[in-house]
């Protein structure tokens, strides 16, 4: 019990300590990814619909072995295609950009350190045992402002930022042929332009999940008031936090 | 303080936006400069394609060559798509077993000529074997013989304003790559594939075999090679049959 409230002061510390709400640069690049992600999933699904079908590998085509036949209809005579791909590259630069932007101002202005990187606070085993256990029962945790974010919450925007964004990067440079000519590692490494694609997939999928996650925690958190703060920077005093 | 803090941040980012947009025209100037707009600039989707074409040409070099295989690799299945040209010329040149057939090259080079398929094939061969990758999703390897388009250009002689080699197959469909491309050394006018004629669906008698790009800027059944220094006065002018209307694609697809 002691401990415990040691804890949650060391937490009130850590909060006064920081600002609290979204800075500028998180908040606008956030709703940029945001649309960069959904236009990238919308013409993902128009290019994949060509071909629903994925392989292992170098090569792949109908009438060879596939991994896995999505069930999905094969959209062959709709023009979405063409269109698609003009829209995913330019939503894949948008995305990449502010990607940058975000990752190096996160850097200079310590927002990764302060806000994303568990801390001593975050990795006690009483502490450990009370976010999970708190997330299991879907229990809002006591009173807490919305910052710092909880250890489950930064580890999965640390797991998006630098794990899932770069492999779909990687993987989506990967499938180009232009790009491999320069780095031929690129694609050999994941195992051929097919697997490349296959993993591009399934990361799309995890990054979907994410997204489906994140909006019912937003929810649960309040959805209001946290989208006021991802828009304003503005956060209200007493909202609880996911 | 307040005021001033205002007045400070007004004009920092008063600077900040007028060396933005000179930067940016600048860096437009440039890119026009050193050919690193491609044809297909326009519109939205224009930004994408210009930061994709002047990104991937900064980022290669003449020897960046597309990943090559060994003969264990090529595929059993080399799926194609669309059919063979439906045009009266097409099907009489294939009845005469492609001897009618002729390959005419023209524009900026120094002695325009015509070439029958058995002149092509005694001019210097490459062989490679490559991956052909569809932007629909599926790919296969395959191996191609052909010649060089770079040995073939430079025994007509490209004259120094050329900055498009446009591709006229014998329907009303056409397509344009830049001299980059043009002159890479595995870009080859295949007649051949896995050792054998090349097949009509895959494009016979003779098809560009270009593997730093995807599928659909391979055209098959070529049979007219145009030099050119710009492509705005071809149909539409965005640098092929496939970059125009409904439904279109990217010009550049090394992506």
């Amino acid at each position: 019990m002691a401990q415990l409230a040691h804890v949650r002061a060391v937490e009130v510390r850590h909060v006064k300590a920081s600002d609290s709400s979204h800075s500028v640069t998180v908040r606008v690049t956030h709703w940029i990814t945001t649309i960069s992600f959904l236009l990238l999933l919308l013409s993902g699904i128009a290019i994949l619909l060509a071909h629903p079908r994925l392989y292992w590998g170098e090569t792949g085509a109908v009438g060879a072995p596939s991994l896995i036949d999505l069930p999905l209809p094969f959209v062959l005579n709709v023009p979405i295609r063409g269109p698609g791909r003009y829209l995913h590259f330019l939503s894949a630069w948008m995305l990449v950009i502010t990607g940058l932007v975000y990752v190096v101002s996160g850097i200079l202005t310590h927002h990764f350190r302060q806000n994303l990187l568990p801390d001593k606070t975050h990795l006690s085993g009483e502490a450990i045992r009370q976010v999970v256990s708190d997330h299991l029962r879907i229990k809002r945790s006591a009173k807490r402002d919305a910052h710092p974010y909880n250890l489950l919450q930064r580890l999965t925007y640390l797991f998006v930022i630098f794990g899932l964004v770069p492999l779909m990067i990687w993987t989506g440079l990967a499938m180009s042929p232009g790009f491999t000519s320069v780095f031929p590692a690129v694609v050999s490494a994941l195992g051929g332009h097919q697997a490349a694609r296959t993993i591009h997939f399934f990361v799309a999928v995890a990054l979907v999940v994410f997204l489906i996650i994140h909006i019912a925690m937003v929810w649960l958190a309040g959805l209001k008031h946290r989208v006021v703060a991802m828009v304003t920077g503005r956060t209200a005093s007493g909202t609880d936090c996911p | 303080m307040n005021k001033l803090m205002t007045r400070r941040k007004l004009i920092t980012t008063g600077l900040g936006v007028a060396a933005g947009a000179s930067g940016i025209a600048l860096a437009a100037r440039l890119a026009s400069q050193y050919g690193l707009i491609p044809p297909d600039n326009g519109g939205v989707f224009g930004i994408g394609e210009t930061l994709t074409y002047a990104a991937q040409r900064m980022l290669m070099s003449h020897h960046s060559l597309a990943r090559e295989f060994s003969r264990s690799e090529i595929s059993r299945v080399a799926p194609v798509n669309g059919d063979p040209p439906e045009t009266e010329v097409y099907q009489r040149v294939l009845h005469s077993g492609f001897a009618d057939w002729r390959l005419t090259v023209d524009g900026l080079v120094a002695r325009p000529s015509s070439f029958t398929l058995e002149q092509l094939k005694r001019l210097p061969s490459r062989t490679q074997i490559t991956l052909h990758a569809c932007e629909m999703g599926w790919s296969f390897i395959a191996e191609w013989t052909g010649v060089p388009l770079s040995d073939l250009l430079s025994s007509v002689g490209i004259l120094p304003q050329a900055r498009y080699v446009v591709l006229f197959p014998l329907d009303a469909w056409w397509e344009s790559i830049d001299m980059s491309d043009a002159l890479h050394p595995q870009t080859l006018l295949a007649y051949a594939m896995n050792g054998e004629q090349l097949p009509v669906p895959h494009g016979a008698p003779l098809r560009l075999r270009l593997p730093r790009q995807l599928g659909y800027k391979n055209t098959k059944y070529i049979s007219h090679i145009k030099v050119v220094d710009t492509v705005k006065n071809i149909g539409e002018g965005v640098g092929g049959s496939n970059s125009e209307g409904k439904g279109a694609y990217s010009w550049y697809a090394g992506m």
